[in-house]
């Protein structure tokens, strides 16, 4: 314990805490507290009955009345805590409730009704996930193909981004042809022209192309990214070309070169690339809410916005389906936290 | 053997024989090609997109703008000139939007402005104090670092129904306002504290990214200038302004242009989050665009080009601020 507490307070070059570490920490864990509270709460709320959900001053936990099987009684019975008069201290299960008055038994003794006013007692309460909110979001709702259309969209977009953006960067990287540094400005320069302003003409064109109302509208656009391009070419450069000479000697095509050793090489920055391309695309919202106007071709976060429009008294449903669309991005980043941080702090991109 | 094993090679087969289906034409083309011109095989479906959904957008977008109508196709729509142009930017007082003949544009300008000057200058202010203090030596570092940037990663309709939940008339915090005596308040319907609160949640969703950036600027400060300053007995105060935001400066720099270029592209989260309400409160610039031309019954496609062309000057001005002083490595966040 004590070991702990020096471990605790060491700092550098002085051995005992001053008042600037614990402003540190306080600020850490209040930022903290600000940082994962609210998507902590979230997650218990979507475990909540609707009853549950509506209770104000909310609890912290999930609960549900307790609810006893008592003889005589066909339907098991609420029970309660009675806090003043004649019975106070006892536990009572409520027979009915008539105005201010409710008929209530002691669930040990059924046969002696006994009236209590409703303002004497309490619900006693214990704890109870619903998690008939994550199951009714199958039966329910067509919840599953959202699901899907995220899942195709996000997992297809991934391969052909790194498929293509490996092949262009592959040349960019180790081929000298004319008009190649003129390519390589022209895909950083996509930089600098936001999704945003093309909205309108890129509409047009998929709708010219036939993908609207299709996952194909979400894929095409996306798959060539200046990022990627750039990541990889980056990269690229770093490999030895006295590898590819000696695959050449071997009488290996260009195009055998590129996936046998230049690909293989280049997994640390394909994989960067890979995590980058599933949360941008499983995140995005505003062109896939442009170019998908029927329902059945919506991604997850389509249908949250659609169902938060809707769905105004069914919380519990919309919770449960938030915390589904944020659990795979969750799971990605306490699994590769180191890879994302360094790769985004390397890159500058997120 | 088992199945994972199993699995796997039988997925590498798989690659490799897809990505074998290329070898036959791209060998021919090797042996037939002039030299050098393989190269633009590799590049050439990345450039293909990137002309049909970049490249040509952009023009499309100048033809656009010059025409009425709500037709979809370019041919059949009427050219106005610089019809649209003009009703955007007619105002009697360009400081009160209500006597332009586009309110809402001059509303949605306002509001994005204001927007941009208090979530950047804020979000400048936090991220630099969290990198700072993750800066020093901290028990749980690694801990605490991925705490704050986690919220980044969170699609943005998950971030505006997180607060949304947490902000509405029944929710944990007006719970707390109610434990400590106050009245509740309806944060999203009240002008002021729907804007506060669009700020409020775009910084919290965003911040970890920044801090990261100024974090990794940071660290690249070497240790020795701060061992000869500890020699001289510099004051921490004096360190920091002579040594620490000196050299810091290039990444603050990447931070603030970065942050602009976002902040004056806000949409996602304020459209989940608000609407862009109460009335115009929240209406910012993307939204005023998607509004206009995809989600009115009438599409105005041509005003809500031209209204994307200005925003795409002000892009402009900020990105060639950014290339000045950069590595033409930083992204706008697509991709």
């Amino acid at each position: 314990m004590a070991r702990l507490a020096r471990m605790m307070t060491a700092t550098r070059g002085h051995g005992r805490m001053d008042w600037t570490d614990w402003a540190s920490y306080l600020y850490l864990i209040l930022g903290t507290a600000l940082m994962l509270g609210p998507v902590l709460w979230l997650a218990l709320s979507s475990l909540k009955s609707p009853a549950g959900l509506i209770e104000f001053p909310p609890t912290l936990l999930p609960q549900e009345q307790v609810r006893v099987s008592v003889p005589n009684y066909p339907n098991p019975l609420p029970l309660y805590r009675i806090t003043k008069g004649d019975h106070a201290g006892q536990t009572l299960a409520e027979v009915r409730k008539i105005g201010l008055q409710a008929t209530m038994v002691d669930p040990a003794a059924p046969e002696t009704p006994i009236r209590v006013p409703v303002e004497d007692r309490t619900k006693l309460m214990q704890f109870h996930a619903a998690w008939d909110n994550y199951g009714d979001l199958l039966q329910k709702f067509d919840f599953g193909r959202y699901l899907w259309n995220s899942v195709f969209i996000t997992s297809v977009a991934t391969i052909l981004t790194l498929l293509l953006n490996s092949m262009a960067a592959f040349a960019l990287s180790k081929y000298k042809f004319a008009g190649r540094e003129p390519v390589f400005l022209l895909m950083l320069a996509t930089l600098m022209i936001p999704p945003t302003i093309i909205l309108v003409p890129n509409y047009l064109i998929a709708a010219v192309l036939g993908l609207t109302d299709n996952p194909w509208g979400v894929i095409w656009p996306a798959v060539a990214t200046p990022t990627g391009v750039f990541l990889l070419r980056q990269y690229m450069l770093t490999l030895p070309d006295d590898l590819l000479e000696a695959a050449r000697m071997d009488n290996a095509s260009e195009w055998r070169i590129y996936w046998r050793i230049v690909l293989p090489l280049s997994k640390p920055a394909l994989a960067v690339l890979a995590i980058f391309s599933v949360m941008w695309r499983w995140n995005e919202f505003l062109w896939p809410m442009v170019v998908l106007g029927r329902n059945e071709t919506f991604t997850l976060p389509l249908a949250l916005n659609s169902f938060q429009g809707e769905l105004t008294t069914q919380w519990n449903y919309l919770l449960a389906m938030t915390v589904v669309t944020l659990i795979p991005v969750t799971v990605i980043f306490a699994l590769l936290q180191r890879h994302i941080t360094q790769g985004i702090a390397s890159a500058g991109v997120k | 053997m088992t199945i994972a094993a199993t699995a796997g090679r039988g997925l590498g087969r798989l690659y490799a024989a897809l990505m074998n289906l290329p070898e036959r034409p791209m060998r021919w083309a090797q042996g037939h090609l002039p030299d050098g011109r393989l190269g633009w095989l590799f590049v050439g479906p990345n450039l293909a997109i990137f002309a049909v959904f970049t490249f040509l957008p952009i023009l499309i977008d100048f033809y656009y703008s010059g025409t009425g109508g709500t037709n979809l196709l370019p041919t059949e729509r009427p050219w106005v000139g610089s019809e649209n142009f003009a009703s955007l930017t007619s105002c009697q007082d360009y400081l009160d939007p209500n006597s332009c003949v586009r309110d809402q544009f001059w509303y949605a300008i306002w509001n994005t402005a204001k927007f941009v000057v208090l979530q950047v200058t804020l979000m400048l202010v936090f991220s630099l104090a969290t990198a700072l203090v993750l800066n020093r030596k901290i028990i749980g570092r690694g801990f605490f670092r991925a705490a704050f940037f986690y919220p980044v990663l969170l699609s943005p309709v998950v971030v505006a129904l997180i607060w949304k939940w947490v902000l509405q008339r029944d929710g944990v915090l007006n719970a707390a306002f109610v434990g400590a005596g106050l009245e509740p308040v309806e944060w999203l319907l009240g002008a002021r504290s729907a804007f506060g609160w669009t700020v409020f949640v775009s910084i919290w969703a965003h911040m970890g990214f920044y801090t990261l950036i100024l974090l990794a600027g940071l660290q690249a400060i070497p240790a020795d200038i701060y061992e000869a300053a500890a020699m001289d007995a510099a004051p921490p105060s004096r360190v920091f302004r002579r040594i620490t935001l000196p050299l810091l400066m290039p990444s603050v720099l990447v931070v603030l242009v970065l942050g602009l270029i976002r902040a004056v592209q806000i949409f996602d989260e304020v459209y989940v989050l608000t609407g862009g309400g109460p009335g115009s409160a929240t209406t910012y610039l993307v939204e005023f665009i998607y509004n206009t031309g995809f989600s009115s019954q009438v599409r105005q496609y041509g005003l809500a080009a031209a209204a994307s062309l200005l925003l795409a000057g002000v892009l402009l001005v900020l990105t060639l601020i950014q290339l000045r002083g950069m590595r033409p490595s930083k992204g706008d966040g697509r991709g």
